[in-house]
């Protein structure tokens, strides 16, 4: 019989865990290699923090789990953590804003509610966040460290899709919408809808040519950005900053030989994008992304600080990794059987072996000899141990010195 | 659920009679369901596998979503109340049936704030009462509220604002919009009676076949309102901010006015409009430094939690139902007024061969317990208490005792004499505790030396009072 999970959970199994680890070891060292520090912030938070800045759309906090915490008479709801960057924000105003540059990294869970149930609502990611940095560098730092764990993972034909927030912005100011209209608009783009704007055209003719202009970005091939600045000099030379922005990047990936596409309509991602916003992709699946959102830790309440960030999905990366090809060769397995009289100097044997690097267990009467490369037996009488390899090899020994010193070669 | 049997879920209240007359134009013949109906209870004449039962309007889409009932006609409001927090149930649907229109609006009465752009320009946490408690949510996230908290209320929210909370989402139908004084700043939902189907039943018991009359036997229909048709009420009717020495008091509306009229009277407190014919929330009281609001006695011990008031009589059941949700509340009793005692039990159907509450879970249902009550916490707390094995929550909303056997296993029900209870072929297997009127207020210090002489003399006042009466 199965026990009925709750709808959108899954279990990571121990094969599933290697996999997990695997990533998460090649993202922190990644991270550390690059000065990056690890932090955690609680899976609960105010229900406020997500909705004071504004910056996840409304469809988005429709999908969040909130609910009243046991002293919650004050009808103020908590959440279970829905991003991972506004928590790390607010972990920078409350303890680190004398910092003038923090690089943060972290492993953790969010929760999203997803209908059909078929996706996970609990999702992993690996987010490192740039605060105090200003554009380009930092924003290609994050790429390059974000591109850098998937060459460890050996995750190859990786492609980026470019966009800039900045971009979408300034073109909605210019289709004469009314404020609340920008709003929607700006949310349907970043909840993934890439056709608002293609409808946006059909509503308004005479902006036609601007809006086929930015789509016609979408998938254009390297030295896009001469062309670009030409396009944009007479329609929107508020443009001009932005472009050349995406333009460092994409002369940074093309040098790095990277595929990447420019897609300005589809923004999908958090409404705290203030500039560059880029998506990693595999075929046609997302495995990370993320951007800049300068404006984010002031709305928040703190000073005015640049920062960009990204995240990687590690359930998706754990679907596109070969465990084999990136796991360490791992020290020789050791089953101790020792006879009921001498079972604490089994359990002092083992405690030894791992001191000296083994894997070692005791026997509980289930274990295969099997699974192990050496099975020690610990016997009343002399000889005393004996160690036995898969090939039935045994090697003889009197005391645990001889026996270590045997093992130690 | 049986196959052949059609169930379905009527409303009692301001949908009854035009319900009533249009299921009559229908041909579907229902035996007394109607303005005097005393029955739960409903069979058809026409259609023998028909089987209807009246509910609280609150309570349809619940039933209808868990798939207890068919098919349910009940006000839009409700419908999306429950669709808005989950949008996945099996609920859906059917037909609008384009009568008991109304609008509810989301109104305020604060000084400058008379649209959603002031609204949201607000620097302090938007207080926002409801009925709706998740149409107010989605509209603050909708609104893009920067930082709201949600009053959940069960009744007259239209008193709320602006010294008890900033925004109240109040409903009315179009002939009679009750403004009380508020400004409509937002049209949250148009309000209709609406015909819906548990989305399951719809597929396999061919619903639309049964359907199919009630929507040729509709009227035809005017326009729905809208805000824009609306007149903006006179701003003098605003309140100006209360004095800091001022004891907030609320009382108890509904049945629980005439004994409370009773021991204020015996204590000397002279109310000129309590209880009210009119509606009038805000009687005025003899006594120089007190301010009288008249609001639901289960909204009073989240109120007093939130230093909306400093004085409630409520019942110490609803004082529990609080304190089970929120165990670290500031709020406490300070009299018992001894009115209106009851007694919180445990109920199951006297089919049942169980005399202990331990019973339950040993039965061979592999289905999950459904605890039916109006005291969702305390029920809460009871199931967890006592180890019910896999159990399910079903809140209503008054006349709990019918859900038993059908729609429910477990009720968990204030009774007086445990007669009506008998009626409906229930039996009591546990008592939770007793309830009787109580005044209660809060932990917090309170820092007007004025206020708090007065709060002392209305609680020693009404001790004594109290003492006499009985």
């Amino acid at each position: 019989m199965k026990i009925q999970m709750s709808k959108g959970t899954r279990d990571l199994s121990p094969k599933d865990m290697a996999s997990f680890r695997l990533i998460e070891s090649a993202f922190r060292d990644s991270c550390l290699k690059w000065g990056y520090q690890e932090v955690r912030t609680p899976t609960l938070e105010h229900l406020h923090l997500f909705t004071a800045t504004g910056t996840l759309t409304p469809s988005m906090l429709s999908k969040v789990y909130s609910f009243l915490d046991w002293d919650g008479w004050s009808g103020e709801r908590v959440v279970l953590r829905p991003d991972g960057t506004i928590p790390i924000s607010r972990l920078y105003i409350n303890s680190m804003v004398k910092e003038k540059l923090a690089k943060l990294f972290y492993v953790a869970n969010v929760f999203m509610y997803e209908a059909t149930g078929k996706k996970t609502r609990e999702r992993w990611q690996c987010g490192a966040e740039l605060i105090g940095a200003k554009p380009p560098l930092a924003d290609i730092e994050l790429v390059m460290l974000a591109l850098e764990v998937l060459r460890e993972l050996k995750i190859e034909g990786i492609e980026l899709r470019l966009s800039h927030a900045g971009l979408i912005k300034s073109l909605l100011a210019r289709l004469d919408l009314s404020a609340e209209e920008q709003i929607g608009m700006f949310d349907r783009i970043l909840d993934g809808d890439t056709k608002a704007l293609e409808k946006l055209k059909l509503k308004r003719p005479k902006l036609e040519k601007t809006i086929d202009s930015l789509l016609a970005l979408k998938g254009k091939p390297s030295g896009f950005s001469e062309e670009l600045k030409g396009l944009f000099a007479e329609d929107l030379p508020e443009c001009k900053p932005y472009i050349e922005n995406c333009a460092r990047i994409a002369e940074f990936l093309e040098a790095m030989g990277y595929k990447y596409q420019i897609d300005i309509a589809s923004g999908r991602g958090f409404e705290y994008y203030t500039g560059v916003i880029f998506q990693i992709f595999k075929g046609e699946e997302k495995i990370g992304g993320g951007g800049r959102y300068d404006a984010l830790i002031t709305l928040m309440g703190g000073k005015d600080m640049p920062a960009s960030g990204f995240a990687l999905y590690l359930e998706r990366l754990m679907a596109l990794i070969k465990p084999s090809a990136l796991s360490t060769p791992q020290s020789p397995r050791i089953l101790v059987r020792a006879e009921v009289a001498r079972a604490r100097e089994g359990f002092e044997i083992v405690w030894r072996l791992h001191k000296a690097g083994y894997r070692a267990e005791c026997y509980v009467g289930v274990q295969k000899e099997a699974d192990f490369d050496w099975t020690l037996d610990i016997k009343d009488k002399s000889p005393e141990f004996i160690l036995t390899n898969q090939a039935k090899k045994r090697f003889k020994a009197q005391t645990t010195e001889e026996l270590l010193a045997f093992l130690g070669k | 659920m049986n196959k052949t049997k059609l169930k379905i879920a009527l409303p009692k209240g301001r949908l009854l009679g035009d319900t009533a007359a249009l299921l009559e134009r229908a041909g579907w013949g229902l035996d007394g369901y109607d303005e005097q109906t005393r029955f739960y209870h409903i069979e058809s004449k026409t259609i023998p596998q028909l089987y209807g039962r009246v509910f609280h309007e609150k309570d349809i889409p619940i039933q209808v979503a868990i798939g207890n009932y068919d098919l349910g006609i009940c006000g839009s409001d409700w419908i999306e109340e429950l669709l808005t927090k989950y949008p996945s149930s099996a609920l859906m649907k059917v037909k609008d049936l384009k009568y008991c229109e109304g609008v509810l609006y989301a109104a305020t009465s604060l000084v400058g704030i008379d649209s959603v752009n002031a609204l949201r320009a607000m620097r302090e946490t938007t207080r926002i009462a409801s009925e709706y408690p998740n149409l107010a949510e989605s509209f603050a996230i909708n609104t893009r509220l920067k930082h709201f908290s949600v009053f959940p209320l069960w009744g007259g929210a239209e008193v709320y604002p602006p010294d008890s909370a900033d925004l109240a989402l109040v409903g009315g139908t179009t002939k009679d919009l009750p403004f009380y004084g508020l400004i409509p700043i937002s049209q949250v939902l148009s309000i209709s009676a609406c015909l819906i189907a548990n989305r399951d039943s719809w597929k396999a018991k061919e619903l639309n076949k049964m359907v199919a009359p009630i929507e040729k036997a509709l009227m035809p229909q005017k326009a729905a309102p809208t805000l824009k048709s609306l007149k903006r009420q006179d701003t003098k009717t605003r309140y100006a901010a209360q004095n800091k020495d001022v004891v907030r008091l609320a009382l108890p509306d509904g049945h629980q006015q005439a004994p409370t009229h009773k021991l204020l009277d015996k204590a000397g407190i002279r109310l000129d409009d309590y209880p009210s014919e009119k509606g009038n929330r805000r009687p005025r009281v003899n006594l120089e430094g007190v301010s009288i609001k008249v609001i639901r006695p289960q909204d009073m011990p989240l109120q007093v939690a939130n230093d909306n008031f400093d004085l409630a009589i409520t019942g110490r059941d609803w004082l529990t139902e609080h304190l089970c949700q929120f165990p670290s509340s500031p709020v406490k009793e300070l009299a018992d007024l001894k009115l209106g005692r009851v007694k919180v039990v445990a109920v199951v159907s006297q089919k049942l061969d169980i005399t202990d509450i331990r019973d339950l879970s040993k039965s061979e249902q592999t289905l999950p317990i459904r605890v039916a009550s109006e005291y969702t916490n305390i029920a809460d707390r009871y199931a967890r208490d006592n180890r019910l094995n896999r159990y399910r929550l079903i809140p209503t909303w008054g006349a709990s005792e019918a859900f038993l056997p059908e729609d429910a296993d477990l009720l968990i029900e204030n009774t007086q004499t445990g007669r009506t209870l008998a009626q409906h072929n229930l039996k009591i297997i546990d008592t939770l505790f007793e309830s009787t009127a109580c005044l209660i207020g809060s932990k917090r210090h309170i820092s007007s030396p004025a206020k708090k002489e007065m709060m002392d003399s209305i609680t020693k006042t009404l001790h004594r009072a109290t003492e006499e009466i009985s």
